[in-house]
């Protein structure tokens, strides 16, 4: 396995853990209703959008879902543009327009997060089509969730993908459900990847909570992928730990056993890789304190700016439906 | 036995489900997550205990490829009923809506049938934003071959529910959410409420207003406001979009010579649009001024309460135009706009407004 250096060892869990302080912080703040738009959380689920995101370059280009904050910042979306979005505001990162799931920040290379099941795919597709027909080396990802596969465009993408050997990233994130349903009650049971197989895909598959292993996976597919070899699948086991949309935890409603909950939390991604640096000696002990402190102040910073922008103009409500 | 009781609309949704579901034994239901705690605002709440899964089937992530199932298993004689989370979702299955289950009947020379009806909510509120708060109905109500209905209140929803169900054609019924909190009186089993057309719900003498789903609630706001300065208003509840009835409309123009279209779709290409345009064909000499058709902007759905602030018709607007299309005296209706401006404001223009929750 491809050897990670100190630097983005440190990197990589300082990114997870800023993840997992901004979703708290939105988990703490979410009950004054200030932020009124829907919240998907990606608390349990920072070792794939970092170690994804650890794999590319500025330029390459992200495409997400519903819920998309992890992959955001992970790509290094604004902080502050995205809490803005969150709470209505003019400084958003769309304006306000779009709320928590239209996220983007295209100069950073997130393109969009797409908040209908897999239409984001196709786009990625499209993005990676385009780079190959102008000859730019990027590489595009398309992020998705273990639903995404149930629909048809999902398998269009691939097909197109993997026929023109296009440089795209199919990330499937399998969390193991669709809002409260089940993987079991949606799709018979078999491999997530053979989908990829009966397109012919390079297929690459690990523990999602595992961020180096995720960088491993996802800089052999980009490298396949920026050499002209063509797409891949990779597909992630993870785990969501609060309920589908909005701040709470909800195993209580009984569609998943408490049991299986802690046995993820055990696998917390930040955690896990905190005591694998600590145990190597990769980490000072303190560091992670004074990162922690680091973060808090960014996260209060860019909340202050989000609460204190103003809301759009009713004015501009109209601005850009055609360009 | 109680002839009459209070019950929510989700509530009226889903004994209507269980009534028609028991009637007959064709009828199934599908749709994600149709067994979750949530059980789409409760509309589908205690069905899969009563039915179990082999009549209450979950529906993977696949609109497409359901709709078009469903579509197929109705032309086998069963009676699937589609329950979708958003009207949105739909968008992804409108090949198999139009050209299968729109035309199964008359492509096949009347031989085949595709009795199924898709259950679409419109996600209004809460920054839902611009892919999960559309108002679609004029776009399924293009298609011949399709029926689509907004029923407004909770014995209309059960009745034209199953209605709907035992109809031999596809249904396509859309529902607002904030409807779904809306009180009625409901009647006990099973009853269907024809799918023939408007129904005047207060009746008046000077302006028709028009209006679907959630408008209609607006719209009799606004005439309860009108009708303190003497304006006397009727209230006309479209419910059925397509076919499209609308004799009680004429009639009610010809008595009032005004008319107003409330949509909570676009205007443009719109339910308002087709009415204006029928009301011109069908009795233009009886109006005696030109209507009005209310909507939101022509602009997609923002998500920030400080963009969506002016966004749908409801009373304010509505008051506006009836006073700019009868002349009103504008010291009278300033008191009305006060007091209704008044009461807005001291409301979240993104949640359900409790007034509308009856019992109506
Ligand atoms: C076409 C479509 N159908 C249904 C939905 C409603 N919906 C939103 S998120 C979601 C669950 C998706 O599950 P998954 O892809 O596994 O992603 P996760 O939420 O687990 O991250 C569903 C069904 C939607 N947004 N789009
Ligand atoms: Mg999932």
């Amino acid at each position: 396995m491809l050897e990670t250096s100190l630097s983005e060892q440190a990197e990589m869990l300082r990114e997870m853990l800023r993840i997992r302080l901004v979703e708290e912080a939105i988990v703490d703040r979410y009950g004054e209703n200030e932020m009124r738009c829907p919240v998907h959380l990606s608390i349990g689920q920072e070792g794939v959008a970092v170690g994804v995101s650890a794999a590319l370059r500025r330029e390459d280009k992200v495409f997400s879902t519903h819920r998309a904050h992890a992959h955001y910042l992970a790509k290094g979306g604004s902080l502050k543009k995205m809490l803005a979005e969150i709470y209505g505001k003019a400084e958003g990162c769309v304006g306000g327009r779009g709320g928590s799931m239209h996220l983007m920040d295209p100069d950073e290379g997130f393109v969009a997060g797409i908040p209908i099941v897999s239409s984001g795919i196709p786009l990625a597709v499209g993005s990676a089509l385009a780079d190959k027909r102008t000859r730019k080396d990027n590489v595009t990802v398309t992020f998705f969730g273990d639903a995404s596969v149930e629909e048809g465009v999902f398998h269009e993408s691939m097909n197109f993908a993997a026929l023109h050997k296009l440089p795209v990233l199919f990330v499937c994130e399998q969390n193991l459900y669709s809002v409260y349903t089940p993987l079991r009650e949606r799709q018979p049971d078999r491999p997530l990847s053979d989908l990829a197989r009966g397109h012919a895909m390079n297929i690459l598959s690990g523990n999602g909570n595992d961020v180096e292993e995720v960088y491993a996976l996802s800089t052999e597919a980009v490298e396949k992928a920026r050499n002209g070899d063509g797409p891949s699948f990779l597909l992630f086991d993870t785990y969501r730990w609060r309920e589908h949309c909005g701040p709470n935890y909800d195993n209580h409603l009984g569609y998943r056993s408490e049991q299986e909950f802690q046995e993820w939390r055990a696998l917390c991604p930040v955690e896990n890789y905190r005591n694998k640096l600590l145990a190597s000696k990769c980490l000072q002990p303190g560091q992670e304190e004074t990162w922690a402190a680091e973060i808090d102040a960014e996260i209060s910073e860019a909340f202050e700016f989000a609460r204190s922008a103003p809301l759009p103009d009713i004015e501009s409500a109209s601005l850009f439906t055609y360009a | 036995m109680p002839d009459n009781r209070n019950l929510s609309y989700a509530e009226a949704i889903s004994e209507g489900l269980k009534e028609a579901m028991a009637h007959d034994d064709s009828v199934f239901i599908m749709g994600q997550g149709i067994s979750d705690p949530s059980s789409y605002w409760g509309t589908t709440a205690g069905i899969i205990d009563q039915f179990g899964v082999d009549r209450v089937m979950e529906m993977p992530v696949a609109e497409n490829g359901m709709v078009g199932i469903a579509v197929g298993a109705a032309m086998s004689g069963q009676r699937p009923v589609i329950c979708l989370h958003r009207v949105e979702f739909s968008l992804l299955a409108i090949e198999q809506i139009v050209n299968n289950a729109a035309k199964a009947h008359y492509v096949s020379n009347g031989v085949h049938r595709s009795p199924l009806v898709i259950r679409m909510v419109v996600g209004r509120g809460w920054g839902q934003g611009p892919e999960h708060a559309q108002s679609l109905e004029s776009v399924f109500s293009h298609f011949p071959g399709l029926k689509v209905i907004m029923p407004t209140f909770p014995d209309d929803a059960k009745g034209m529910l199953i209605a709907a169900i035992q109809d031999d054609n596809p249904v396509i019924m859309i529902e607002n959410r904030w409807l779904h909190y809306v009180n009625g009186n409901v009647d006990e089993g099973l009853y269907l409420k024809p799918l023939d057309g408007p129904r005047v719900i207060a009746e008046g003498t000077d302006v028709t207003l028009v209006a679907t789903s959630y408008m209609t609630l607006e719209a009799m706001r606004a005439a309860d406001y009108l009708r303190e300065i003497g304006c006397s208003v009727e209230v006309v509840d479209l419910r059925v979009i397509r076919p499209l009835n609308l004799e009680p409309v004429f009639e009610s123009v010809r008595k009032t010579g005004h008319l107003v279209t409330i949509d909570s779709g676009w205007v443009t290409y719109g339910v308002g649009s087709e009415i204006v345009a029928s009301v011109a064909e069908n009795c233009f000499s009886s109006l005696k001024a030109p209507p009005l058709r209310l909507g939101p902007p022509d602009h997609p759905t923002p998500s920030s309460r400080g963009l969506i602030a002016d966004y749908y018709p409801n009373d304010v607007k509505i008051i506006k135009a009836v006073e700019r299309l009868l002349q009103l005296d504008g010291e009278k209706v300033r008191g009305l706009l006060d007091a209704a401006i008044e009461r807005n404001k001291q409301l979240p223009i993104d949640v359900a407004d409790p007034f509308f929750k009856g019992p109506f």
